[in-house]
């Protein structure tokens, strides 16, 4: 079992930057009144953003990072640790976080790769980061980039993905400091379910050819092609009101925690029905259990970070907070992690 | 079979319980949907402990087609 406890590390803020580019679902050519209705209900996201081609992942979460440095005050040259978490890289290579530590313009002693997850990308990415910091000085300070311009991946005749996802990027600082209660971390993967949720060609698996741009029906209003994302809704349902609750429990069994005492419960949006069978499974109350899937989706890596931001700003800014997050999807991965906050550093959602 | 039938049929909202029975083609139902689909699994999850996949749902075509797959997995 990879239960992790990691002391000594501390989340000093964290922004969110998001396209300005508004999707009504009720302007998706594919709804009628009837299933706009049922899709709403169902999944809980009436509109989403939507990055533009000129804008990357990258971007946004750039905006999010020279923000939070502002705020922070932070010196750039004091930044140790670059890492960017997402399934849309600018490019195949080189690794995205080189290109944004010359743009960012922090220093070439910086410790900079990407990591390559989705829904459950947050957990990990934190995870990596305080154990580097462990292994630094004792001022180091690292930048945790995570974000995806999934949409870019969904067919606009695929009614499975295209409503349901939206892009966002988000930047989370943190630093090594010995006076905090540290993290907890239980972290899982099962490859048998890769297939759930998948690009079939373009990586070098299957190479991009003519083949890759037939499009394929692939059941009920669902067309899209070999370069754009499949979706199996149901095997991922399944996957998550299972895995989830028992990662969650997991976690607060082995590091002995007190469920009653967690102030938020911060899952992965993926569609607000799993969501709240996964919160009702684990009894949680609904206050504890922030969204942000109504106005910006599913945003893959990008959904804990974000819903913190636009949902619980005030809070994290003024008070002591225990947290406990869960992420869970492509891969099939998940990771759970206990984590507590103080006064952190949130700045006002960024749009561009 | 019979509380199966049950626990299928209380996931419908408009179509009548007495509409269900082992050999309903559930798909045909008027009132089957995506989500119908997923509260399935959930009832599969929450009453018999079984992990229903996207292909178990495709191939069943009736709910005697579904028990049965949950009966083996039980």
């Amino acid at each position: 079992m990879a239960f992790l406890s990691v002391k000594n590390t501390k989340i000093k803020g964290i922004a969110a930057c998001v396209p300005k580019h508004i999707l009504e679902n009720k302007e998706f050519p594919l709804f009628d009144a009837e299933s706009l209705v049922a899709f709403i209900n169902g999944t809980g996201v009436e509109r989403k953003r939507k990055a533009l081609s000129d804008t990357c992942t990258s971007d946004l979460c750039m905006v999010a990072a020279e923000q939070l440095i502002k705020d922070l005050q932070w010196n750039k040259e004091d930044i140790d640790v670059l890492i960017f978490v997402s399934q849309t890289p600018d490019y195949i290579l080189p690794a995205t976080a080189c290109v944004i530590q010359e743009r960012l313009g922090l220093s070439i002693d910086c410790y900079a790769m990407d990591i390559s997850l989705g829904c459950s990308g947050w957990v990990y990415g934190l995870q990596v980061v305080s154990s580097l910091l462990q292994n630094l000085d004792k001022k180091a300070k690292a930048l945790l980039l995570v974000g995806d311009t999934i949409l870019k991946f969904c067919s606009e005749s695929d009614k499975s993905t295209y409503p349901l996802f939206g892009d966002a990027g988000t930047a989370t600082a943190l630093e090594y400091n010995e006076n905090t209660e540290g993290m907890y971390f239980d972290m899982h993967t099962d490859g048998s379910g890769y297939k759930a949720i998948i690009i079939d060609d373009g990586g070098f698996r299957k190479q991009v050819s003519e083949e890759s741009f037939k499009i394929h029906h692939r059941g009920e209003e669902i067309f899209s092609n070999n370069l754009q994302l499949i979706l199996d809704g149901m095997d991922v349902f399944s996957f998550g009101i299972q895995r989830a609750p028992q990662s969650v429990n997991a976690l607060i069994e082995h590091f002995q925690l007190d469920k009653e005492e967690m102030d938020y419960f911060l899952f992965h949006q993926a569609n607000l029905f799993m969501n709240e069978k996964i919160r009702k499974k684990l009894q949680i109350p609904p206050e504890k259990v922030p969204y942000s899937l109504k106005d910006f989706g599913n945003t893959s890596s990008a959904t804990i970070p974000l819903t913190m931001v636009t949902q619980l700003q005030k809070d994290l800014q003024s008070r002591h907070l225990k947290n406990i997050a869960c992420g869970f999807g492509v891969g099939l991965s998940w990771a759970s992690v206990y984590f507590e906050t103080n006064h952190i550093v949130v700045p006002d959602l960024i749009e561009i | 079979m019979e509380t199966f039938i049950k626990h299928f049929a209380a996931q419908f909202d408009e179509t009548e319980a007495s509409e269900f029975t082992q050999n309903t083609v559930f798909k045909d139902l008027e009132e089957w949907s995506s989500l119908l689909a997923l509260s399935v699994i959930a009832m599969a999850d929450e009453e018999y402990k079984v992990k229903l996949k996207g292909e178990d749902i495709r191939n069943a075509k009736t709910i005697e087609d579904l028990y049965n797959v949950v009966k083996s997995k039980q």
